[in-house]
């Protein structure tokens, strides 16, 4: 038995740390309110190889573990949830079911320029009628002339419109009850994206609409073999979970870490607020919460990266540490008193940011069916 | 051309001294010393103009070998770590006559330091090492340039900057104003631990006993005290006027 992190992970924790504490933490509030997108960090991002930081090195990536990957979430959540789901959707839904799914062929054409952060990609699952209920998705594609026509929509996709984006894949109904995962690249005639969405939080990451209008794409943009679709997204979202975990305890940590240095500022009755019991008892917990979410989430990814089952895992990691980081934001922001309601405090824009811990990837309810469905319930 | 970089492991937070021992404290965490990152920033970049190798040389204990791996992970090409429980409680002259052995040892072109070390800001050890190997040094250089078999230095000071020009080999020690260092990435990370990293104990240097650690120390602290207290001080609270009234404090001690 042994929870030391390897001398690697810790000193890309490190790395990760200081990189969020002195390049991104300087400008989360501005690209926040001006909802712009940060191409600048991807690309400082990309160079630290944290764009296909699971990639193997063969294909373009850094060939680091899954637990090095939760801890570089983490640390970026920490400071700003915005450039950390960037990351993690193009890592975790963007870039792997290419590299588990595709063929070497289309592994050689993607995954190089998408581990290497030079283009993102994105994956579209959800429709306007199909969110937790993703099976029931409506795009469809057929097969005419030796390609693809697509017909349809889909909702809320990350990363689908910026101007470094590669592509995207879909799924769609390809036959009777048979879901197919298929890439288009962006630019393809008939596959048009919405202006980006005005979201609550999030703010300076990419989320849009797709339309697909009789959208051609040749034959071999089919992910794995037709009819897998369905099964290779349950796939990648059991993964994608593991990422957004390490967010929920990274927003619950940038939480707690403001919050604790707020209260020992901050003087009312003729001493710091931290004195009072009420304030340390509130931090104490949140501490609490966030070693046990921690340890939640590190187990799943060490059990992904020992190729043992981790699905349930992940889904009680996500499920957990998005409650709980509802739990600190509101209780850090609480310590804030009326400063943390204003803009100008960085407690607000991580309360804002963090209502979607508890939706994005499947919802609290969703978790809870998945997990009881491990529970043989 | 080969280049010595000395990087000290420093305590990442506190700078307590030990009353008891009169030492600093050094049981927190430690990392490498902010100020030797530039200097590892300036060999990297230097390798990289003009070809060569840099070898990073560290005296600390076995906590040492995570600044070490860092300067690795940047980018350094290979380790030199000299840990000895022998070695604890090197003052300047001790720990000066350890990395002068080290460094004998390497036969670099080049030696960088940073400018201080940032828990016990000595900044006099690259003076002492550059004496024990009979070579030339500029310090707080700001910027460096190598050409013709010469190593040249602007070096900044209170009143401007000296440039100052010096045969190879040499010792340098960097300002922290030289260079903004690269963040190490995630491929030198995992490339780090598979490059040649020697640690070697004070006799594998041919270092007797006696000249460093304590028994090597001649320093003795005699006595530690606060620094004085600042005389009274006078709180501005600005109501609109705290700017004339700065002035106006000024002007009355004839300090503008
Ligand atoms: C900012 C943002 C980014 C996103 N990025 C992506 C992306 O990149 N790719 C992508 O494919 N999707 C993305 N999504 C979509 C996200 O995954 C969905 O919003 C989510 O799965 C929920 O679907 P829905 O919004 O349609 O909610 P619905 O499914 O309509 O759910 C509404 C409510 O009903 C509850 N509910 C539904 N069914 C049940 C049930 N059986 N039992 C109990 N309760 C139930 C839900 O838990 C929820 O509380 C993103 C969403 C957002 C907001
Ligand atoms: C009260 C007091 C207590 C002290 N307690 C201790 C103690 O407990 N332990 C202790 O070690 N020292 C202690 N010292 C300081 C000790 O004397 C210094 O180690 C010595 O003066 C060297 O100076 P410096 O470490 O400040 O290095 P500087 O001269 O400031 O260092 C300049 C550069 O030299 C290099 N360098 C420095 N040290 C090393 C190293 N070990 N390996 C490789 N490169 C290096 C780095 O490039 C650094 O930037 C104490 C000093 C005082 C006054």
């Amino acid at each position: 038995m042994n929870l030391d992190l390897t001398e690697e992970q810790e000193l890309l924790r490190s790395t990760v740390r200081d990189f969020a504490r002195e390049r991104i933490a300087p400008i989360a509030e501005e690209l926040d309110r001006e909802h712009r997108f940060p191409y600048d960090l991807v690309r400082e991002l990309a160079e630290l190889g944290l764009m296909g930081m699971t990639i193997p090195e063969d294909y373009g990536g850094a060939g680091a573990d899954t637990v090095s990957y939760a801890l570089a979430v983490e640390e970026l959540t920490r400071v700003d949830s915005s450039v950390a789901i960037t990351v993690a959707a193009h890592h975790s839904l963007g870039t792997l079911p290419i590299y588990y799914y595709g063929t070497e062929e289309q592994k050689r054409e993607w995954i190089p320029q998408l581990a290497s952060g030079e283009k993102l990609a994105a994956f579209g699952l959800t429709e306007p009628d199909a969110g937790s209920d993703a099976g029931a998705a409506r795009t469809r594609a057929e097969l005419c002339d030796g390609g693809w026509v697509v017909n349809g929509s889909k909702m809320f996709i990350t990363n689908a419109g910026t101007a470094i984006t590669a592509c995207v894949t879909i799924t769609a109904v390809t036959g009777d009850g048979e879901i197919s995962n298929l890439i288009i690249p962006n630019g393809t005639p008939g596959y048009e994206i919405a202006p980006p969405m005005q979201k609550l939080g999030w703010r300076a990451s990419d989320t849009r609409e797709l339309a697909f209008r009789d959208v051609r794409v040749p034959e071999e943009n089919l992910l794995g073999s037709r009819g897998q679709g369905f099964r290779q997204f349950l796939e990648i979202l059991d993964g994608g979970r593991i990422s957004v975990s390490a967010m929920g305890v990274g927003l619950a940590q940038g939480a707690y870490d403001l919050a604790a240095k707020y209260a020992q500022e901050r003087q009312q009755f003729g001493k710091p607020i931290a004195k009072f019991q009420a304030v340390q008892f509130a931090l104490a917990d949140m501490a609490t919460e966030i070693e046990a979410g921690r340890n939640m989430v590190i187990k799943a990814a060490w059990l992904k990266d020992q190729g043992r089952p981790f699905a349930k895992e992940a889904a009680m990691a996500k499920l957990y540490t998005g409650e709980l980081s509802h739990r600190a934001a509101n209780a850090a922001l609480q310590i804030h008193g009326g400063y943390g309601f204003m803009d100008e405090f960085a407690i607000s824009r991580l309360y804002r940011d963090q209502k979607i811990l508890e939706i994005g990837e499947g919802t609290n309810e969703v978790q809870r069916m998945v997990i009881a469905k491990h529970l043989g319930l | 051309m080969k280049i010595a970089v000395c990087v000290k492991h420093v305590p990442e937070q506190s700078k307590r001294i030990d009353p008891a021992t009169k030492r600093l404290d050094r049981s927190g965490e430690g990392a490498i010393n902010p100020f030797d990152v530039h200097a590892v920033e300036e060999a990297l970049k230097l390798k990289e103009d003009r070809g060569g190798e840099v070898v990073v040389v560290s005296m600390g204990p076995a906590g040492a070998q995570d600044s070490v791996r860092k300067a690795l992970a940047m980018g350094a090409d290979s380790a030199l770590l000299i840990t000895d429980e022998a070695a604890a409680g090197s003052d300047l002259v001790a720990t000066a006559n350890v990395l002068a052995a080290a460094l004998e040892s390497e036969a670099p072109d080049l030696v960088l330091f940073g400018q201080q070390a940032g828990d016990s800001d000595g900044a006099v050890l690259w003076a002492a090492v550059a004496d024990r190997l009979h070579r030339p040094v500029i310090s707080q250089v700001a910027n460096l340039s190598v050409a013709d078999g010469k190593v040249r230095g602007k070096r900044q000071t209170e009143f401007g900057y000296d440039v100052i020009e010096a045969p190879i080999p040499a010792v340098l020690a960097v300002s922290d104003a030289i260079n903004e260092p690269r963040y190490p990435s995630l491929k030198g990370i995992m490339g780090a631990r598979s490059k040649p990293q020697r640690t070697v104990s004070l006799s594998e240097l041919g270092l007797e006993g006696g000249v460093t650690g304590e028994a090597g120390s001649k320093t003795v602290v005699q006595a530690l005290s606060d620094p004085p207290p600042r005389g009274d001080t006078v709180k501005i609270e600005d109501d609109g006027s705290a700017a004339e009234k700065i002035v106006e404090f000024l002007a009355e001690r004839k300090l503008v």
